[in-house]
């Protein structure tokens, strides 16, 4: 690991001082913001991430690390460990599908130390940019090319993707939230600001060094999302190559409201699989108002992975996130 | 055993007559002026300032002086002689460095040490009473819950957190908790039945 300096930051106003700096969309930012650690300490051991300085961020956890139940939503703060949210009795029964992904998610050791905000903002496992002996990888040295198209690309995304990066983005709560519509309260250098989720993450668009759209100096300071009659019956189906313990090959949201057999509003959201986390509106405009059958469940994952693109290995993938899509819907149904 | 090296005196230095210059660590009013010393690899790479911390493991306060890149994990193993928490993979994926931090199973080997400044670290070697071993030490070795025995520190650190969380409910439900614990000798129908019998005793304490 490369040396670096380590402060504590005590409150949004000295983090703002020294904002300019940093840059958390930016793999190559000299600062970086510590919170659980998880990700970023593991990406330090491999050289991957080259800070000079380190400001942890978890004494904020006392005033952006609780979670709220109100009438028009829930409120998640950004320093709230996984493990918190994934057992509150609120979350567990209004928005199950929530609780789910993060219960889900790698491991309780893992659970207790990462952040609600790192974890939105985890990177990619793709073992091309994790690792620095491969001389290709735009994520990591902007213009240098892509390994992972002719590379063993098997957990590689489908959505989302163009030829500059096919990396898939790991996580789990963010394909939640994308569905539920989510928002994020930032904070940064020029004040506080209210993003929607689905705009956090960028596409490739031939830099896929910039991952997120925060201004230099910007940290995500609370999860907002709003209420509906869907939350209550709300689902996060995973796939994976073992029983735990292991990112998604495929994964399914699924947020709904019935009017009997049909559907009032439907909300899908699909990981394992895309660039960054996946909302299906394609699809969902393609349920509501019809009757919830296997055969209009089909229709609809089909235009969610329709314009899936596969290059070799992963080519097994649209017709895994179809029936994962599929089966998510029907288990809602039924719940 | 006498008159033959133990690996654990090797690892800790104890032989070699190095213990308090070699690593850096020391209780607190204990050691003298070698308290804060550093360690020889450390320096001679040309590290950035040292960070002095004072880290409070098993109950008691430690002064180090440490490079900030130092894992909770090193610091514990390296700079403290507490070589009870293992470093299998040193990457967040094996569970074997698992420890307590004010209570919650965490892994050292991603914690930097600088940043539990003013929390509780408990390891393996603060788990028992003195000689009278914590139930979950005792159930291990009745169930036979090893074999070589590397995983096996994380694995029941880990195990104790999960029993104080509710999620040892049932041989399901461990296995799910304790997915972040690997043991390469695959031993897990013991260690599933030795949380099971812990589950008990502990709750019956």
């Amino acid at each position: 690991m490369r040396p670096f300096t380590y402060e504590r930051a005590d409150g949004l106003a000295e983090l703002a001082r020294r904002a300019l700096q940093t840059g958390q969309g930016q793999v190559d930012a000299e600062v970086q913001f510590l919170a659980g650690g998880t990700s970023l300490i593991d990406l330090m051991k491999l050289d991957v991430l080259r800070p000079r300085s380190l400001v942890d961020i978890t004494p904020l956890a006392a005033e952006h690390g609780t979670v709220e139940l109100r009438p028009d939503g829930l409120r998640i703060g950004a320093l709230a460990s996984m493990a918190s949210v994934a057992v509150h009795p609120g979350v567990v029964e209004q928005y199950p599908a929530i609780a789910e992904s993060l219960r889900l998610a790698a491991s309780a050791q893992l659970r207790n130390m990462a952040t609600i905000g790192g974890n939105l903002l985890q990177r990619t496992r793709c073992p091309y940019f994790r690792d620095p002996s491969w001389t290709a990888c735009n994520k990591r040295l902007p213009g240098s090319g892509c390994a992972a198209l002719d590379g063993i690309n098997r957990n590689h995304a489908v959505l989302g993707v163009d030829t500059s990066c096919i990396a898939q983005y790991p996580g789990d709560l963010g394909v939640v939230l994308a569905a539920l519509d989510a928002q994020v309260e930032l904070a940064g250098p020029r004040g506080a600001r209210r993003v929607p989720f689905s705009t956090l993450h960028r596409p490739p668009g031939g830099q896929p060094h910039v991952e997120t759209t925060l201004l230099p100096g910007e940290l995500i300071t609370e999860v907002a999302v709003p209420a509906g009659a869907w939350t209550r019956r709300s689902l996060y189906l995973k796939i994976r190559d073992r029983a735990s313990y292991e990112f998604a090959i495929a994964s399914a949201a699924v947020a709904l409201d019935l009017d009997g057999e049909t559907v009032r509003s439907v909300r899908l959201g699909i990981g394992g699989m895309a660039y960054r986390p996946w909302r299906a509106a394609e699809a969902e405009a393609a349920l509501t108002g019809k009757p919830l059958t296997e055969a209009n469940a089909e229709a609809a994952a089909e235009i969610a992975l329709r314009d899936a693109v596969t290059n070799g290995h992963n080519a097994y993938k649209p017709e895994l996130g179809r029936r994962t899509l599929v089966r998510a819907l029907l288990q809602a149904r039924a719940m | 055993m006498s008159g033959t090296l133990n690996r654990r005196e090797v690892l800790s230095g104890s032989v070699l007559g190095v213990a308090a210059a070699g690593l850096g660590g020391a209780a607190l009013g204990a050691a003298g002026p070698d308290a804060v010393a550093a360690t020889p690899a450390a320096a001679a790479q040309g590290s950035p300032a040292r960070a002095e911390i004072v880290l409070r493991v098993n109950g008691r306060d430690r002064l180090l002086a440490i490079d900030p890149r130092t894992t909770l994990l090193d610091a514990l193993r390296e700079h403290m002689a507490l070589t009870g928490s293992k470093k299998g993979c040193d990457h967040g994926q094996c569970g074997a460095c698992t420890v307590h931090v004010d209570g919650r199973r965490v892994l050292s080997c991603l914690t930097l040490a600088v940043a539990v400044q003013g929390k509780a670290v408990t390891t393996i070697e603060g788990l028992s009473a003195g000689d009278r071993l914590h139930p979950m030490q005792q159930a291990f070795i009745a169930h036979d819950a090893f074999q070589c025995g590397y995983c096996t520190p994380g694995q029941i650190m880990s195990a104790v957190a999960c029993v104080h969380e509710g999620h040892a409910g049932s041989p399901a439900e461990i296995r799910e908790y304790m997915s972040g614990n690997l043991c390469r000798c695959a031993a897990y129908p013991n260690i599933v039945a030795a949380i099971e019998d812990a589950r008990n005793q502990m709750e019956r304490s």
